[in-house]
């Protein structure tokens, strides 16, 4: 059975350390793994839409020498002439030595897990998980602050569709000395399951709150999420919520002069182009971490050794 | 009330009062061409009340689907007018194709012919969770 990556839980502690450290060697050292993946091949199977996450696995795949084939919609593969996920996986896994796949349905990775003969990464299901994002998130803070434990990290905008924010949550409760402050409006809540999950079972000390000013100085890392319009059934409800929280200069006066922002991206209008000029803003680092962490992340599941 | 005792064949006894007509269904008891008796109601020193269904026949049950209705019931197989076993239930671990996800968002609604698997989360609160979207499903009460 090949290693996959569906939930950023299904790797331990200890393999996120050494992704991270593989990561920073890479980009410390970049020559070295440039023949890393000669002869290999990713497949992107892209059933929604998506910039950063495709464009990041392929640059990752040719940083390493390798090639990438694949799809970036559903429409232009067989699923629009009615293919499950599991035949079109298990076509593809024929083809290629690597898979990164993002499907508008929930779990849609894990099944096409039990299709697959070579290793799956979901590259986001739905509002469900996105693992590689959450490496990237994770090697930016480490980049950013040095560690990955001992700090109050706030969560803003819509915490109950933004999958990025489900498996971050996940993956920081598992360090030491984290306190989580949950910021978004009454219905875009942190889901109860991830709350019992990751927090209560652990016991790890949390707060929700809809003002994010009021807990601004309190944050060393403020995580800001987009209002996504293609996870609401109702348009209303949507153009109702979009607006909740809008990160300016102003706002960020009474933070920390340490603070990390972080954003998966893209952005709409949550946080003002003007945030970009402050020292304090992470989220474009963390778009070119997001390729080092990619690159260790396939490493690992081809077994590669540099 | 007398019902017959069976020769060869299961009883099902400490079932929930109420809950045998769900194990009715979910065992497919219906398809069957032998005697089945329900009982409900019958008094019980340990449960106030409770249910009883006796199967005249030999059969080999899904103990995971009656675990996961009511971990309490007791099996007992009869053979020759005699109990030769009886299986203390317990909360499965995995249920495949018992109960379906209702996430209208999860893989398993768009492509129904996908197994569906649950994962017990939360054995206290008897809590399973869909192995894909995570949505989170109560065991029957």
């Amino acid at each position: 059975m090949p290693r996959n990556i569906i939930d950023v839980v299904d790797l331990t502690v200890e393999e996120i350390d050494e992704l991270i450290a593989t990561a920073e060697d890479i980009i410390q050292n970049p020559a070295k793994y440039q023949e890393a993946c000669r002869h290999r091949q990713l497949a992107t199977l892209f059933f929604e839409p998506s910039t950063r996450t495709r464009l990041s696995f392929e640059s990752a795949m040719l940083a390493l020498g390798g090639s990438v084939l694949g799809f970036s919609e559903a429409n232009s593969s067989s699923t629009a002439k009615g293919e499950t996920v599991g035949d079109t996986v298990h076509t593809v896994s024929c083809y290629a030595d690597i898979i990164a796949m993002r499907h508008p349905k929930e779990g849609a990775p894990y099944a096409a897990a039990q299709f697959s003969e070579v290793p799956i990464i979901n590259a986001g299901d739905g509002g469900h998980n996105h693992p590689t994002q959450t490496l990237t998130d994770l090697l930016t803070i480490h980049r950013e602050k040095g560690r990955l434990n001992g700090f109050t990290v706030g969560f803003c905008g819509d915490l109950k569709f933004g999958r990025t924010v489900h498996s971050l949550v996940n993956a920081l409760s598992r360090y030491d000395g984290i306190r989580f402050v949950l910021v978004s409006p009454a219905e875009l809540k942190l889901p109860r399951y991830v709350k019992e999950e990751a927090l209560k079972k652990r016991n790890l000390p949390y707060v929700q709150t809809t003002d994010l000013d009021s807990v601004m100085p309190e944050l060393d890392l403020l995580y800001m999420t987009r209002v996504q319009k293609e996870r609401f059934f109702n348009e209303e409800d949507y153009l109702r919520l979009k607006d909740s929280y809008i990160l300016t200069p102003e706002k960020l006066e009474r933070a920390k002069a340490d603070l990390s922002i972080l954003h998966p991206l893209p952005r709409v209008n949550e946080i003002a182009v003007a945030v970009d000029r402050d020292p304090r803003a992470a989220y474009w680092k963390q778009v070119k971490n997001g390729k080092f962490i990619r690159m260790a992340l396939i490493l690992k599941l081809l077994d590669i050794h540099v | 009330m007398n019902i017959d005792s069976i020769q060869n064949g299961v009883v099902l006894d400490h079932i929930q009062a109420g809950k045998s007509m769900d194990i009715y269904k979910y065992l497919h008891l219906d398809r069957l061409d032998c005697s089945v008796a329900i009982i409900k109601n019958v008094r019980s020193g340990r449960m106030g009340k409770k249910d009883i269904i006796k199967i005249d026949t030999p059969l080999e049950l899904d103990l995971d689907v009656l675990g996961y209705i009511d971990a309490n019931i007791t099996v007992n197989v009869i053979r020759d007018g005699v109990r030769v076993e009886k299986t203390h239930l317990e909360l499965p671990q995995k249920l495949v194709n018992i109960i379906r996800c209702k996430n209208p968002r999860c893989i398993t609604v768009a492509e129904p012919q996908l197994d569906a698997v649950f994962l017990l989360s939360d054995p206290a609160r008897h809590t399973y969770r869909c192995a894909y979207c995570d949505t989170a499903k109560d065991r029957k009460r």
